[in-house]
Formats: C-alpha cells, sequence, structure tokens
C-alpha cells in the first residue's frame, strides 16, 4: 500500500542544490536520495510535512500550495 | 577487491576512517565505501579543532594545519569584541588533506577503500545486517560482511534501513553556509564568534582564519529560522556589510546535527559513528574528533566481537561511547539552549563586563562566570560540565 494518493508539492528547483544533506537527515520518511551529485524526492514516501524545505540552507527546495481542482 | 569482508564501512569522513582503522587493527578485514570520487572533498566544515583531539589519532603536520589557534574572540550584537586567550591551543585544519590522510593511515593498517561507490541498501540473514547493496559506475552490487559500520554522516540513511531512528527534528539542524575568502585581515590566530538575532540567531556565526590571509566565514540557523530567513540570506547581509569585495574561493552548503547522541547506535549487525549517530558536540557544533573517537571506540568493539566470534559484543559500544561522550554532549546539549537564546541586550552586557577583565584574566570559566550572573539557572549545568569528566 503505497503512502495515500498524495501529490508532491515539493520542488527541487534546479542547479542549485549543493548536495549537503541537511534535508536527508530531517527527512522522516527517508523519501529523499542523495547521490553524489543527484537529488531525488519519492513522491511515493513523501508527505510534503514541509521540513526539508525549512532546513535547506540555500534556498533548493519549495512548496507549492496545491491548486484547487474545478 | 574479496567477495565477503569481515567489515564494511560506508562514508569515508574522519568517523569513517577512524572505525575503519581501529577495526583493522584486530586484524580483521576492513573495506570502507565512499560515494564522492574523492575521500576529503567537498570540504563542508569550519576546519577548527583542539590540538589534544587530533594528537589522539594523528602527529599534527604543516601539510594539513593551516593555522595556530591560541586566542577566541566573542563579538557581540552591539560590535563590542572581547578577545580571550585559550588555554588549549587549536588548529584550523586543511580538511582535504587531513581526511585524506587518515584514510591513507587505515589504509596502512590494511583497509581496502573504493570511492565512487552509493550505498543504496542492506542484505539482511535472519534479521540480521549481512552486507550492502551498492552502485558503482552505474552498475548494483551486493558485498557481504559480518558487520557493518555506518559512518555516512549527516544524512544518517545507512542505520534507517536497519531499523533506526536516525532523523533528527528540524529544529536540531544547523542549516550551514559557509565561504573561505581570501584577501582579507583577520588576526591569523584568532577564531572569531559573532553573536545576536541579526547575524546568527540562535546560534553563532564565524569567522576562522586561514593561512595567506584568507578565512572560512559561515554560520548556521536551525530549521525553526530557516522557516522565515535561509542561512544564505544571512551570509549574504553579512558579506555585503563587512567584506563586500573578498574574493571568494568555495561556496558551500552543509548540516550539522546539533542533537544529542542518537537513543540507539547500535543493532544486530550494525553500528553507527560520527555524525550519522548525532555524535556531534551539540554547544560548539564540532564533530571531527567527536566523530573519530566514536568511530575508534565503535571499530574497536566491532573488531574484537569478530576475533571473538561474539557479534553481540557490538552492542557494548552505545554504553561505551555514552561513557566517554555521550553522557557530557548531553550537558552541552542543555547548555547550547540556555545561551543561544541569551537576549542581544544579555549578549551585550556580557561583553560590556568581560571588556572591563583585563586579557591576562580573560579565561574560558571567567566568560562562563559573566555569563551566570545573567543566567544563574546555567550554573547547574555548567558545574555539571566540569564535575562530570
Ligand atoms: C559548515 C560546517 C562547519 C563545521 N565546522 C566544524 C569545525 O570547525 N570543527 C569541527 O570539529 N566540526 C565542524 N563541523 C562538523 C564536522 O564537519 C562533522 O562533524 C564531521 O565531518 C563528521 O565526520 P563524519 O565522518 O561523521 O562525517 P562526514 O565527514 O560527513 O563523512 C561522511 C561521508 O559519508 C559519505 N556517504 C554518505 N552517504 C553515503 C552512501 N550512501 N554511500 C557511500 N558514502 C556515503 C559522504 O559522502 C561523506 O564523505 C562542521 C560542519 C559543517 C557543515
Ligand atoms: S516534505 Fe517531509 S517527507 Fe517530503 S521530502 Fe521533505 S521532509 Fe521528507
Ligand atoms: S538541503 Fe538543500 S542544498 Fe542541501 S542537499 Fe538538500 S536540497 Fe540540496
Amino acid at each position: 500500500m503505497g503512502k495515500r494518493e498524495l501529490m508532491l508539492l515539493i520542488e527541487v528547483l534546479p542547479n542549485k542544490c549543493d548536495f549537503c544533506g541537511c534535508c536527508v537527515g530531517v527527512c522522516p520518511e527517508d523519501a529523499i536520495e542523495l547521490k553524489e551529485a543527484e537529488i531525488k524526492i519519492d513522491a511515493d514516501l513523501c508527505t510534503n510535512c514541509s521540513k526539508c524545505v525549512w532546513s535547506c540552507p540555500i534556498e533548493v527546495l519549495k512548496f507549492n500550495k496545491p491548486q484547487k481542482k474545478g | 577487491m574479496k567477495k565477503e569482508y569481515d567489515v564494511i564501512v560506508v562514508g569515508g569522513g574522519p568517523a569513517g576512517s577512524m572505525a575503519a582503522r581501529f577495526a583493522a587493527e584486530q586484524g580483521v578485514s576492513v573495506l570502507m565505501l565512499e560515494k564522492d570520487r574523492d575521500i576529503g572533498y567537498p570540504v563542508r566544515c569550519g576546519e577548527a579543532v583542539s590540538k589534544a583531539g587530533i594528537e589522539e589519532f594523528i602527529e599534527p603536520n604543516e601539510a594539513f594545519i593551516s593555522a595556530t589557534i591560541d586566542k577566541f574572540g566573542m563579538i557581540a550584537p552591539d560590535g563590542t569584541e572581547v578577545v580571550l586567550p585559550l588555554e588549549q591551543i587549536g588548529y584550523m585544519l586543511e580538511r582535504r588533506v587531513f581526511d585524506y590522510e587518515l584514510a591513507k593511515q587505515a589504509s596502512s593498517r590494511g583497509v581496502e577503500i573504493l570511492t565512487r561507490a552509493y550505498v543504496n541498501g542492506l542484505l539482511f540473514e535472519n534479521e540480521k545486517v549481512s552486507g550492502v547493496k551498492y552502485e558503482y559506475k552505474g552498475e548494483q552490487h551486493e558485498l557481504k560482511c559480518k558487520v557493518l559500520i555506518a559512518a555516512d554522516g549527516v544524512e544518517s540513511r545507512v542505520g534507517r534501513w536497519a531499523g533506526i531512528k536516525t532523523h533528527i527534528d528540524f529544529r536540531e539542524m544547523e542549516s550551514c553556509v559557509q565561504y573561505t575568502v581570501s584577501n582579507i585581515d583577520v588576526d591569523p590566530n584568532t577564531l572569531l564568534f559573532y553573536f545576536g538575532k541579526d547575524v546568527a540567531p540562535e546560534g553563532y556565526f564565524w569567522i576562522f582564519p586561514k593561512r595567506n590571509r584568507s578565512a572560512n566565514i559561515g554560520l548556521g540557523v536551525s530549521g525553526e529560522i530557516g522557516k522565515k530567513k535561509s542561512a544564505q540570506t544571512y551570509l549574504n547581509t553579512f558579506m555585503d556589510k563587512h567584506y563586500p569585495d573578498a574574493p571568494i574561493l568555495t561556496q558551500i552548503a552543509g548540516g550539522v546535527p546539533s542533537s544529542i547522541t542518537l537513543e540507539k547506535i547500535s543493532a544486530p549487525g550494525i553500528i553507527l559513528v560520527g555524525d550519522a549517530a548525532r555524535q556531534v558536540n551539540p554547544l560548539s557544533g564540532g564533530g571531527i574528533v567527536s566523530g573519530m573517537i566514536g568511530g575508534k571506540i565503535g571499530g574497536t568493539v566491532v573488531g574484537e566481537a569478530i576475533k571473538k566470534n561474539d557479534l553481540n559484543h557490538i552492542l557494548t559500544y552505545d554504553k561505551a561511547w555514552h561513557d566517554r561522550l555521550g553522557k557530557r554532549h548531553e550537558i552541552f546539549e542543555r547548555l547550547k539552549n540556555g545561551i543561544y537564546n541569551f537576549s542581544d541586550e544579555k549578549f551585550n552586557s556580557i561583553a560590556h563586563a568581560f571588556s572591563k577583565v583585563p586579557f591576562e584574566k580573560r579565561t574560558l570559566e571567567n566568560i562562563f562566570k559573566t555569563a551566570l550572573i545573567n543566567k544563574p539557572s546555567l550554573l547547574i549545568d555548567i558545574a555539571k560540565v566540569f564535575i562530570i569528566k
């Protein structure tokens, strides 16, 4: 069973990440994959809690307000 | 490379290298995997250590020592500066070289090392960790071991895969940015700390000198502050005000897990060391030496366990760490909460009181006393720091 049908609202702004790991260290869901120079958020695990956004020292992550449907 | 190792270490920082070295010194086979292409680079660190701290592990050498530190300066929010002599000498490292030397030291004890090896999963046997999955140059591999040592730094994902809760509260993550700048006028032997809500709320801003008029300049902010303003914004403001034209040689981001050690740092088949175990001193944010100490204790216990063929022995690591430093970090954590919540007025009045003390009489102890006059309840906690050695 997946973590509900949540839409991923966290955006990784392109070409800004320094791959420092702050976001990974605070993510309660282990939803962030971080290689030497590659970052990815797993939409199945992420709960959009925003802790990673608050912990990014250089404003790479962004919480996008959900769009109202209809 | 072998098909199987007694010990695999994930992460090639100071904690990983020391864990690998001390395990290998027990005569067991050790492989260290590092995801970056280089050991020691990029450097996400202010690079300040105490001389005594590193001497437990390596002979100081000018190849990796950029400056000698004998003073400590505090700049209050109103600009009052007080400098005091340090009783203990410190060093500014070149971590790029230092980490490399530590890894070479480990390899001289027989440790094998592989960089560009990204660990992305664990192997289990009867609910015990029994190896790793890793990606190397685009291909997926598996390797078995008797004990795994997670030294994967601030991210600390490896421990999670083994069922240990390693993520920390966002309020305890000090998210940092740092520039290494050249051509600036700072005293080459003084660590400078700026306090106050405009420069570094609930923490400090640092200027640590390096050789040839360069310095590491940076700060960390907790996630609570980060909700409103990022570390980068604070750094930009400071640079614009104080060093608008300084050449910037390096810019890095980095995280300091400023918390007490995890409740559990071992489980069947695995232990955690260094930042991964949250072994940073939560008051100073220093984690080089404490991580090396964690690595030494952990690596030794793991080596002994394998030699004795008693893998349950690795579970004694938690207590050994707690007795050496973990307990003290709990007190530092409380001190941190006291000191970093001082108002600007309080920092100012401490600096004013202190600047009246003649230079020779300025000691860390005296500065604490001055702080105490402003917040007597700190006394109990400070007393504990000195009593519980
Ligand atoms: C801005 C800043 C300033 C600091 N200033 C100081 C200071 O002045 N003095 C001080 O003592 N401490 C300082 N620290 C803290 C210090 O840098 C750390 O505590 C120290 O580096 C911890 O060592 P470690 O070996 O545990 O982790 P690290 O040095 O972070 O090493 C962990 C290694 O694991 C690797 N890794 C992670 N995941 C994987 C994976 N899945 N597979 C393979 N490899 C992996 C990483 O690439 C990394 O090389 C500072 C930290 C920061 C961020
Ligand atoms: S929003 Fe929360 S769950 Fe999603 S990646 Fe960030 S910290 Fe993890
Ligand atoms: S905290 Fe920001 S800079 Fe650091 S790895 Fe995460 S997204 Fe990248």
